[in-house]
């Protein structure tokens, strides 16, 4: 009894350690905000396209029949990040083949549109978001957000800001080949 | 003088306003929904200021989960339904008072926990200090002893 007593100090000790290893953990972001999409299916939202924008709005159904995993990418025109991450998703459209899906989120159509014109558009269907419900639909808590969706629309994976930078890339990149090697079931 | 009086009453008067970023045009005309909406944005968290709730945040995210809020309770539902629906989007994470269920039972037990250890501890402690009192008296057997000790010197002396 005595000898237990005496190792309680090192064991409250311990307990402490463990817990502060754990919080202080660089690795860990506190500010994450697990997705309660994930391995769920993708909401349900029909939005239609862009005024004035020559690209067909987007789905729940436009998502699926696929293949191969697709990319939600929601975005804006005054989202600063985002036009850093155009560039990213251009090239993994025209380079990779990947099928892009955009989620316009609050923007004022002229201004998607003079960014799409100045940018180009890797999007191949836009869904104009211009109340922000099918962004809450999706959860989503800002602007970028990347999605993976399955071919039979379960959302396998999201990225919460701009896909930029190598860590980021090769991220994304993990995620999206995990995704391609899904058969249904947990990933 | 009468300006910083007059500046005064109007910081004052503005005071109510600050601490909610509620704005008119969200408000609902029925006082007795609106109210419940007001109850329900306080205990839901806003996803960019993570430490604010809704009711209170200026962030666009809050404004339109406020308004989705308020249009759930238009439509007929209920306190609990309308968090629900917004729960199935965002997680436990919007709820500013977290559910108890196994992944949060050290949440909510660890103070309960925490305090019976100490208190446990505490009553060990005193437990030993008393123990420690009552040797320090001396035993009956004792008590004798020293009497007849005490007696013989006095004998000696006298």
């Amino acid at each position: 009894m005595k000898r237990a007593v005496a190792a309680l100090p090192i064991l409250i000790a311990l307990v402490f350690g463990a817990f502060f290893l754990w919080g202080l953990n660089p690795d860990r972001d506190p500010n994450a905000i697990p997705s309660v999409l994930i391995t769920q299916s993708a909401p349900d939202f029909d939005l239609p396209a862009i005024e004035g924008v020559d690209v067909p709005g987007l789905s729940r159904r436009d998502l699926t029949g696929s293949a191969e995993p697709v990319l939600v990418n929601v975005f804006a025109s005054w989202c600063v990040p985002c036009r850093a991450e155009h560039a990213v998703l251009t090239r993994m459209v025209e380079r990779d083949g990947v099928r892009l899906f955009g989620i316009n989120y609050k923007d004022k159509p002229e201004d998607a549109r003079a960014w799409l014109e100045n940018l180009g558009n890797p999007y191949e269907r836009i869904g104009s978001d211009l109340n922000g419900r099918a962004g809450i639909e999706w959860g989503i808590s800002g602007v970028p957000e990347t999605f993976i969706v399955a071919g039979d629309g379960t959302v396998l994976y999201r990225y919460v800001g701009p896909v930029v930078g190598a860590e980021a890339e090769e991220k994304f990149a993990t995620a999206l080949a995990q995704a391609r090697t899904w058969k249904g079931g947990n990933p | 003088m009468k300006w910083i009086s007059l500046a005064a009453a109007i910081m004052l008067a503005a005071l109510p306003f600050t601490a909610h970023a509620v704005e008119p045009d969200e408000i609902l005309d029925d006082p007795g929904l609106e109210a419940r909406a007001r109850e329900i944005s306080k205990d839901l968290r806003c996803v960019v200021c993570q430490n604010q709730d809704i009711d209170s945040s200026n962030a666009g995210v809050a404004r339109d989960l406020r308004l989705l809020v308020r249009e759930r309770l238009v439509a007929g539902d209920t306190d609990a339904e309308v968090i629900e629906f917004v729960r199935a989007r965002y997680g436990d994470f919007v709820l500013l008072k977290p559910p108890f269920k196994p992944g949060t039972y050290a949440l909510w037990l660890a103070p309960a926990v925490l305090f019976l250890f100490g208190a446990g501890t505490a009553i060990v402690v005193l437990r030993n200090n008393r123990k420690r009192l009552v040797a320090a008296k001396l035993s009956d057997e004792d008590e004798r002893m020293v009497a007849e000790i005490l007696a013989t010197e006095k004998g000696d002396k006298s």
